[in-house]
């Protein structure tokens, strides 16, 4: 497997700990070879330790930060069947966050840790969280294209091969299969209702198409770190696979929604049997990327100041839990 | 105990406020969910999630990993209260039950055809 | 109805499977921890649906009735909604959440009752009545204001629709009774949750015992409009398809007093402010409170969402 090698053995190591740590990397390798699963008390090279921490805890954060732009819409949506499922997809996200967190922890890193570097700016998240949902069609279309997008995504991460991550991602896949659907409905509701709310849905499809299609990360010529993720069995397809299908099934379904997406470029390659879509604005998704979209900051100062604000809740909680355990111990 | 460790707490929506993170805080600690999904099935390990004590932990337990009707009676674990086989003797832990075929019906080839048996 | 219990599957992702074979698949075997349904319970589209074939009506009274305790759920579900990401703890949110997804649950049974007398749907009445024309008490009007008076409202509001509730389940009127049913055992739940943290605010560190007794000093001057009787509630009173609301004080008083005196927190001294909510008078919230949840549905008046 082409993870052998990639991992050198430090040189201030003895010679029994080198042994052990020979040890360990054939027994990972041989699991990875076998596509078994990798468990948290396993060896494992430092290296897909770090990129699963690094990616399991971002992909955390991108649930609780993207708890926010739909969140905005729960106090004004405009039926309470909507506010009811909208209530029930944020909460679900944050629930999501926490399977995910879980996941992370496992791998030495405590979520108190992950969600200060969050809070500190230091740790990523998915960056199209950082443009606004100004109006109610976005949560249609964040529904549709966003959640459409992550779950493509998210169904080959079922087979990670580390084992928490795969465990919770089958979870979050399971709770998923709502949250795009309701986000069709809601376009297609309103794309057959009032001309004005046609507009809406098609102004909300042409603001997340790009940026949605942009979700699945840079081309696989610019995305270095892609190859030796699907070596260790933790990413399944490529970043292009993934968006040339997703391009595929929106196509399909925005016939249904009587919309259009806003590219006129999508075609189906006969020779390559792949979907093609126009080019996307990477410079852009590297400018939000490096925190100069519409709401980085928004959104980072909201979790700071839901965490700080909890801070006194946490710790009565904490100190409650000593007490009656002192308690119990001197009864 | 000290009661005023969060100068933070007081932060008001629009009132920036130059953080020091509150070292007194003590995390929630780790507990494991296990769900039993129906009555006659064992439970099954869910998930995580964290509590400051073990009522809460089931509380949060009922509200994250049964919102959909998963389960009719949950455990909470503290993490740190499992033990756990040792990774590193796997081989030698887990190898001697393989080849005692003699433990499983299908080593039984004679009574083959034989009703009831 | 039907039994919609289905397992789960992931559709309309072309060849992408999710492929859990093997190890690292907790969604296999018949022990699973993530097998989902949607169960059987009374919806608020069910009522509906009676009332469209015929089935049920409420009488005028019973109809006003549903309003006032469909408003309070409404209302409080609107406040609650204002947590999800803003709690202090990702599992609270997820608490938080649920909490405001049964009241809201409760309001879109009790407005869809309601609404059969006077031809309206439940989003006729949330979003396009006026102030005045809405019955919900102050208490639920009030403001989120930090984690302890959140909790002190909804301890001071479950412990009253628990009662409440529990007591129609055997309301002449089949539908009041029905959504009571449904309504009672997700209370309980609340009232558990809030006592949980009351006892744990009360408990905990001087900072979140000082928060707690200002908690409770802001919301305790609500509390006794929720007893308050009136020719309404007399005349269901004497149908049977209601209770005098003072009916519930005694057993209020008692269980409330219980978690308090656990908690060593006094009953706060404050006057008891007027209320009026019954009669469409409200606090200067409730504006701002339906500014918020109308806007979007009145810029569209007689849109479908």
């Amino acid at each position: 497997m082409a993870s052998q090698n990639l991992q050198s053995v430090p040189a201030e190591l003895s010679p029994e700990e080198q042994e052990r740590e020979a040890a360990g990397q054939a027994y990972f390798d041989r699991i990875i070879s076998e596509d078994s699963r990798i468990e948290p008390r396993d060896w494992m090279p430092e290296a897909y330790r770090k990129t699963l921490l690094r990616q399991i805890s971002q992909h955390a954060h991108s649930e609780i930060i993207g708890m926010q732009p739909e969140a905005n819409w729960i106090t004004r949506a405009p039926s309470l069947k909507r506010k009811s499922i909208l209530m029930a997809k944020v909460q679900d996200e944050a629930g999501h966050g926490l399977y995910l967190y879980s996941a992370a922890e496992t791998l030495g890193q405590s979520r108190d840790k992950m969600m200060d570097d969050l809070i500190a700016g230091k740790a990523r998240y998915s960056s199209i969280f950082n443009y606004p949902a100004i109006s109610w069609a976005d949560m249609g279309a964040i529904g549709w294209l966003v959640d459409g997008a992550a779950i493509c995504n998210q169904v080959p991460l079922c087979r990670a091969s580390y084992g928490p991550y795969g465990r919770a991602m089958v979870r979050v896949c399971k709770e998923e299969s709502f949250h795009q659907r309701q986000g069709f409905e809601i376009l297609l509701e309103l794309s057959n209702g009032t001309p004005e709310q046609k507009q809406m849905a098609q102004e909300a499809v042409n603001r997340w198409y790009a940026p949605s299609l942009m979700m699945f990360g840079p081309p696989d010529d610019d995305s270095p770190n892609s190859k030796q993720s699907m070596a260790w069995n933790i990413k399944r397809f490529s970043n292009d696979e993934l968006r040339h299908r997703f391009v595929g099934m929106m196509v399909e379904q925005v016939r249904v929604l009587g919309l259009t997406l806003p590219d006129k470029d999508i075609r189906f390659n006969e020779e390559t049997k792949k979907w093609e879509h126009g080019p996307l604005d990477w410079n852009e998704f590297k400018e939000v990327l490096a925190g100069r979209g519409p709401c980085n900051s928004q959104r980072i100062e909201r979790r700071r100041e839901a965490h700080e604000n909890g801070a006194w809740v946490r710790e009565a909680a904490a100190a409650y839990a000593r007490k009656q355990a002192q308690k119990e111990s001197a009864a | 105990m000290i009661p005023n460790d969060s100068p933070t707490s007081q932060a008001r929506p629009g009132t920036p406020v130059v953080v020091a993170p509150t070292p007194e805080e003590t995390p929630w600690s780790l507990w494991e969910v296990f769900v039993r999904s129906s009555r006659g099935l064992s439970h099954v390990h869910a998930g995580s999630l964290h509590a400051p004590d073990a009522a809460m932990a089931l509380r949060n337990a009922r509200d994250l990993y049964t919102r959909r009707n998963e389960g009719v009676s949950i455990w909470v674990v503290p993490a740190e209260a499992i033990s756990s086989s040792d990774p590193d003797s796997k081989g030698s832990f887990f190898e001697s039950p393989q080849g005692k075929d003699y433990r499983h019906a299908t080593y039984y080839t004679k009574s083959e055809g034989v009703k009831h048996l | 109805m039907t039994d919609k219990a289905t397992d789960f599957a992931i559709e309309g992702h072309g060849d992408i499977s999710v492929g859990v074979s093997g190890a690292g698949a907790s969604g296999d075997g018949s022990a699973s921890a993530t097998r989902i349904t949607p169960g059987n319970a009374l919806r608020p589209e069910d009522i509906a649906l009676e009332i469209r074939r015929g089935q049920v009506k409420p009488s005028d009274d019973v109809a006003e009735f549903a309003l006032r305790i469909g408003d309070d759920a409404l209302i409080l579900a609107q406040r609650l909604g204002h947590w999800i990401s803003r709690a202090p703890e990702l599992e609270e949110d997820v608490a938080l959440g649920n909490i405001a997804l049964d009241q809201l649950g409760h309001a879109r049974s009790f407005l869809t009752y309601a609404g059969a007398a006077w031809g309206k749907s439940e989003d006729d009445l949330a979003y396009f009545r006026s102030e005045p024309e809405f019955r919900s008490a102050h208490l639920v009007e009030q403001p989120n204001g930090d984690f302890a008076v959140t909790i002190a409202r909804q301890f001071v509001v479950s412990y009253y629709q628990y009662e409440l509730y529990r007591r129609l389940t055997e309301s002449t009127d089949a539908t009041l009774a029905a959504i009571s049913a449904k309504a009672v055992k997700e209370v309980d739940y609340h009232r558990d949750h809030s006592a949980q943290w009351v006892l744990r605010l009360a408990g905990g560190t001087e900072e979140s015992r000082a928060r707690m007794i200002q908690g409770f000093q802001l919301i305790w001057p609500y509390v006794d409009e929720l007893f308050e009787d009136d020719e309404l509630t007399t005349r269901l009173a004497e149908s049977g398809a209601a209770v005098e609301p003072s009916s519930l004080r005694g057993d209020f008083d008692r269980l409330t007093g219980e978690v308090l005196a656990e908690a060593g927190l006094d009953i706060p001294k404050v006057p008891q402010a007027l209320g009026g909510g019954r009669r469409g008078k409200h606090s200067e919230f409730l504006g701002y409170v339906l500014a918020e949840m109308q806007v979007l549905a009145r810029e569209h008046p007689g849109a479908s969402w």
